[in-house]
Formats: structure tokens, sequence, C-alpha cells
């Protein structure tokens, strides 16, 4: 055996480079699938109103038109709030639910207040279920557009404006819309919607 | 480590390769690189073992008797991660490094150098993994990753340095898969011997490729999410913080993506040995050779496409759900189509029941448990009732431990005699087998029943009401841990001598690496045979 040719594992190294460059390809391909996976998903959550997202950002869903008020039919729209850790305020909406016709336009507000005693900055973050119903509730105007600064034992009342479009599935006749209050990040990235 | 010793004085002009430490640390023998990944792989096992013990001597009774919750928290993700990563991955690796250049007829794998340094990336991964645990034991930080393996964001967001070093770990680990996986795939396209078609490759090596395909497409991903989740804890982006615009559920996304095929990645290479073996030891050829090579391909494709069955009570559109669950179910087509086969080599064969065939049969029987109750998870409306209890840890610890570890068991001791030259102990196999199976199903098959009884996972405490069958679970698991320190002994004896084992360790073995004598020597396949 020792006069046997010591094998050269070295020497077909130049076939293997073109595969080894394509399967680095790969690799390098399914880590830019993930980031892309980032947008992709956010896009599919507004489209399907999946996790209840909107279906278009704050900018665009300002400029909605509520159309026509559809008189013959009323959905109920119930609000609720949840405070998440870290953030000192009370909050809750001032009504818990309206019924209002397809294309009505609608005012509601929730009532927050600091319990701290310094200024503290929040950020409400909506969540609408069904999800189905999701892209059909727009909010013209939101306190959850910005975020909210109270001062120490400040208390402020939030104004949502919103109305229900008309192509919303007629066999919906109740939906939820509930805030998270976060305290807000230091660096928001766009901030939501 | 006298096997490959053994075989490095059959080797004529050996006086260049260093020697002691220094041989391990510099060797791009394939062999050699195959038995540092066994090695590291029995360690990591005893030490994923070691961690759930204390778990489960906690949980054999209600209340709080040894550890605090936070260090409870942190064992189980800790078990996790090892077996999966240090463990399981390993084993497997290992196993490709000694077995596929032997099987295909190839001198060496493609890219030695490459090889080399995918398996010294491992033990500075698991010392990130597990330093924490000392650290915090020295007053610096608090313990390791407690968030459970799965690493979900917002808790892995707020979690301590143990999430710092758990995920560096995951990039090295992943780093080195990768490596392997890209070193496994160029073998098997460019080193088969003549005559070896893509069609005739043995099983275990096509398990193998797809496996590698699987690690090569999926672990960037897991890369990923876990560097968002590094730049959500320190960069102040919002991958995931919802206050800021992300999401958290994209992060069980991203993680399942990677997760689910993970499975399969652990099963593939098993799936692959086990019909050697059982052609072996019933004296008959593999039945629906090429059935098996498209179910190995099909599954490896629906693996990628299923993955939110991990999380359906997340909340999820109804179509959504729906196409998840039959996506999942429709995974038990192929995987009956393996099953029917291997029973089918079986039939009407002359079996004998040394004990790789014990461990091949209990295999069967055991991860058909695993795909019964899997099917019962993938049902949407029956999840929400079983989803994070112990019916769902039952379930993939017999996809895992049998499917898994078994699987490994079966081709170690199948192989072990070709890569010692010794046969091992058959008497302490059969005892290691038989204990192996009991105190399995004695730890697992009461966590079904806790399961449905809705005990949640994760918890350090229970209510009274499940306290028999924990009672049991711990017992068993107590067995089912110091009954491995047989395998051990028996490895440790078959290394150091015994029995000589033939060129062809079994009378009914078939295939390329029988032809070489046990140990093969240091270059396996210096003149590559040819395959008619
Ligand atoms: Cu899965």
């Amino acid at each position: 055996m020792s006069d046997a040719p010591q094998p050269t594992p070295q020497q077909p190294q130049r076939g293997h480079r073109r595969l080894v460059l394509q399967l680095l390809g790969l690799t390098a391909g399914s880590a830019a699938f993930g980031f892309a996976l980032v947008p992709l998903y956010d896009t599919l959550c507004r489209q399907f109103g999946i996790n209840g997202k909107s279906s278009v950002n704050a900018g665009e869903e300002k400029d909605a038109t509520p159309g026509k008020v559809d008189l013959d039919r009323s959905v109920t729209v119930q609000f609720m709030s949840t405070l998440m850790p870290g953030l000192p305020w009370e909050i809750r909406p001032l009504e818990t639910s309206v019924s209002v016709h397809p294309g009505e336009l609608r005012t509601t507000r929730f009532l927050v207040r600091n319990a701290s005693g310094e200024a503290v900055t929040g950020q409400a973050v909506p969540s609408i279920s069904p999800g189905q119903a999701a892209a059909h509730l727009k909010k013209i105007e939101c306190f959850c557009f910005r975020q909210q600064a109270l001062g120490p034992g400040e208390s402020k009342e939030l104004p949502l404006t919103f109305f229900i479009d008309s192509d919303i599935d007629p066999n919906i006749r109740e939906l939820t819309l509930a805030y998270a209050f976060f305290p807000a990040p230091a660096n928001p990235k766009g901030g939501p919607q | 480590m006298n096997t490959a010793t053994i075989a490095h004085d059959g080797h004529g002009h050996g006086d260049h390769h260093p020697s002691g430490i220094m041989r391990w640390l510099t060797t791009t023998n394939h062999k050699d690189i195959g038995t540092m990944y066994m090695t590291f792989s029995l360690l990591m096992f005893f030490l994923g073992g070691l961690m759930i013990l204390l778990v489960r001597a906690e949980l054999f009774q209600p209340g709080l008797q040894f550890l605090k919750p936070e260090f409870f928290n942190q064992l189980i993700g800790n078990h996790a991660l090892i077996m999966i990563f240090g463990a399981l991955m390993p084993a497997a690796t290992g196993f490709a490094n000694w077995q596929i250049p032997l099987m295909i007829g190839a001198p060496d794998m493609a890219l030695p150098r490459l090889n080399n340094w995918g398996f010294w990336l491992l033990p500075p991964a698991a010392t990130l993994l597990t330093l924490p645990f000392i650290l915090e034991f020295f007053g610096v930080g608090d313990g390791a990753l407690a968030t459970g393996w799965t690493f979900y964001a917002p808790l892995s967001i707020q979690g301590g340095i143990g999430v710092d070093f758990a995920i560096f770990a995951v990039h090295i680990l992943g780093i080195s898969s990768i490596m392997g996986s890209i070193n496994i795939i160029v073998t098997i396209f460019n080193m088969r011997a003549p005559g070896m078609t893509m069609m005739k490759l043995p099983l275990f090596v096509w398990g193998w490729l797809i496996t590698a395909f699987l690690l090569v497409i999926t672990l960037p991903v897991l890369a990923g999410a876990v560097t968002m989740l590094l730049m959500d804890r320190h960069f102040d982006t919002h991958f995931f913080i919802a206050a800021g615009g992300g999401d958290p559920i994209l992060f069980q996304h991203l993680f399942w993506f990677f997760g689910h095929p993970e499975v399969y990645i652990l099963l593939l290479p098993v799936w692959g040995l086990i019909p050697h073996v059982l052609s072996t030891f019933t004296r008959k050829p593999t039945y629906g050779y090429k059935a098996q090579v498209y179910s190995f391909i099909a599954i490896g494709v629906l693996s990628l496409v299923v993955w939110a069955h991990h999380f359906f009570t997340a909340g999820m559109p109804v179509p959504a759900l729906l196409y998840f669950m039959y996506s999942t179910m429709s995974i038990s087509l192929p995987l009956a189509v393996l099953f029917f086969c291997w029973v089918a080599t079986m039939w009407r064969g002359a079996m004998t029941f040394e004990t790789p065939m014990l461990f091949a049969l209990g295999f069967i029987v055991l991860f058909g448990i695993a795909g019964l109750t899997g099917l019962v998870l993938a049902d949407v409306a029956a999840d929400a009732q079983y989803h994070h209890s112990y019916f769902v840890v039952a379930h993939f610890h017999y996809a895992l431990f049998t499917g898994g570890i078994m699987g490994v068991m079966t081709g170690v001791y199948y192989w072990l005699p070709k890569w010692t030259g010794h046969m091992y102990s058959e008497k302490l196999g059969k005892l290691h087998f038989w204990l192996t199976v009991i105190s399995f199903n004695l730890t697992f098959m009461p966590q079904f029943f806790l399961g449905l009884a809705g005990m949640p996972r994760r918890i350090p405490d229970y209510a009274l009401q499940f306290a028999e069958f924990n009672a049991i679970s711990t017992v068993g698991a107590f067995i089912l841990g110091f009954s491995q320190l047989i395998f051990a002994w028996n490895i440790w004896k078959c290394i150091k001598g015994g029995e000589k084992a033939h060129a062809k360790v079994w009378e009914g073995a078939e295939g390329l690496e029988w032809e070489l004598p046990s140990p093969p020597p240091h270059h396996s396949w210096e003149v590559q045979p040819k395959v008619a």
C-alpha cells in the first residue's frame, strides 16, 4: 500500500470550485431571502389583514374618503386598550362600543392619564380583529399616528376618527379595535400606522 | 482513539503527520474528523442529558424543590440547543464524514481543510452557549439563555447576556453546519467512484444530500433572524418590537422557517441508514429504493412550506390555517411510503436480531407513534387544545429521541466494528437497547397523558393532579439517562479491543464500505473502485 500514489484531495479542487461557489451563492440567496421576508411579511399582513394590521399606512389612510353611507347595515365596533409593561399610565376608552353604518364618519375618545411624577412618552399600536375586517376600518385621525407625550400627572382625551368602508364583508357585524400602549421607543423606525 | 491509530499504522508514510493533540487539531482525514464529531456528539449528549435530569428531578414532585425557576428556564432551552446542535447534528455529520467517502468510493471528502475548520468551530460554540452558567456562578450576568430554545421575541429581547451568547453560538454553529453541508454536497456530486450513478447512491448518502441542501437553504434564515434579534437588543432597530412598528410574530415565522426543516435535517440521515440495517439483518435487498429516494426529495421540499403549524394559536387567517394544516398532513404520505418500504424490506426476510437491528425495529415502532401524534397536532382544531402542553413535549421526543438518537445508535452499532476493527459486546448492546426503549416509554408515554390533561410545558411547578405521571416520568428519565453509560462503556471497550471484525462485518451487508478492511486504511480508496 505504501507504493500506491498519495491520494491528493487537493488535486481535483479546481473542479470543485464552481460547485462551491454555486452553493455559497445559494447560502447568500437564503440569507437575502430571510431579510426580504421582513418587508414581504409586512406587506402580506396589510394585504390580508393578518394580525389585524391595517391595509395602508398612516399617510395614505388619512386621505381616505368615506363615500356613501349605507344606512341598511350597521357594524358594532368595540374598543379595547391594553397597557404594556413599563408605561406608568392609566388608559380607557370613553365608549366601549359604538354602532356605525358603513361609510359613516365617527369620532370617539380614549382617556389617558400619566400616573407618574415624570413626563412619559407612549406609543399606541392598533390591532383589528377579525383580521379580514382590518383593511376596511379606516382611521382618518388617530392618536396612534404619532407618539403621545404626557407631563407629570397630566391627563388627556385622545381622539380617534374613523369610518368603515362599505366593501366590508356583510357577514361581519362586529369588530374589535384594540390598542396596546407601549413606552415609546427611543428611535422609532418610521412609526406604526 | 485507537481506531484511527490502527488505520494510521497501516499507512506507510505517515511521518509527515503530526502526532498527539496537533494531529487532531490539524487533521484533514475524513475518518479522524468523523471520529472527532462522534466524540463531541457523545460528550454533548451527556451534557444535555445531565441538564434535563436536573429538570426532571425538580419535576419529580409538585412545588419547588431543588431549582430556582430562573435556572429551570435556562436548563430547558439549553438542553434543547445542546441536544440538537451539539449531539444530534454533529453525530449525523460524524456519520457523513466516516461513511460517505467509504460508501461512494472516494479517497476522502472533497474539501478536507474546510472539513477541519467545520469541526473546530463546534467546541467554541458549545463553550459560548454554556459559559453564562459559569459566569453567573462568579456573579457576572444572569445566566444562560432562559427563553426556551426558540428565542421567541419579545421575551428574548428582554433577556440577559445569555441571549447574546446563544446568538453568537448559533452563528458559529450555523457557519460550521453550512461548511459541512457544502463539503458533503461537493463530495457527493464530484467524488463518486466511476459507475456510481445518482440512482445507485446508497440511501444513507441520499438522505444526507437532502439534509445538506436543507441546511444550506434554512440556516441562513435562522442566522438572519437571530441577527435581527441582536440588532433589536443593542442597536435600536424594531424588527420584532411592536411599539417601534415591528412584529414579534415575524420572529416566529423566521424561526420556524428554519425550525421545521430542522426536524427533517435531523431525521433524513437516519431514514437513510435504516434501510441498510434492515436489508443487512433480513438478508434481502432494500425494497423500493426509488420510492424511498423520491420520498426523501418530496419530504425535503414539503418541509420548507409547512412551518406555521408551530404557532397556529398565534393567530392566522382561516385560509392560512387550512393551508398549513393540509400541507403538514401531506408530509405523512411520503413518510408512509418510507414506512411501507421498511416493512416490505423485512417481509419474509431471514431476520436476525443483533443490536443494530433491535434499534432499527425500535425506531420504526416508536417513530410511528411520533408520526401519528404529529398528525393530531397538525389538526388546527385539536392543536388549540394541545399547543404548548406536555403532549407536544412527548410528541417531539418520540420524533427526536427515537427518530434521531435511537437512529444514531442504530448506526453506531452497525458501523462501529467497521470503524474500530473490533466487535462491540452484543450482550451489553442488547441490555442497552432494552433499558433504553423501556425507560424511554416510561419517561414519555406519561407525558402524553399529562398533555391531554392540560399540563403546560416549560413550567417548574404544577398542579397536584399531575403528580403521579410526573413521578413516573422522572423515574423513567433517570433510568434512561444512566442506561446510556452502558452505551459509552460498550463503545470504549470496542475501541480498546475485542473480537476482530471482518471486512464484511455482517454476513448480509451490501455496499462498498464492506469491501475495505475493518478498520479501513488511512486513505480509504486510493484506487477508486468500479461500480457495475
Ligand atoms: Cu414542524
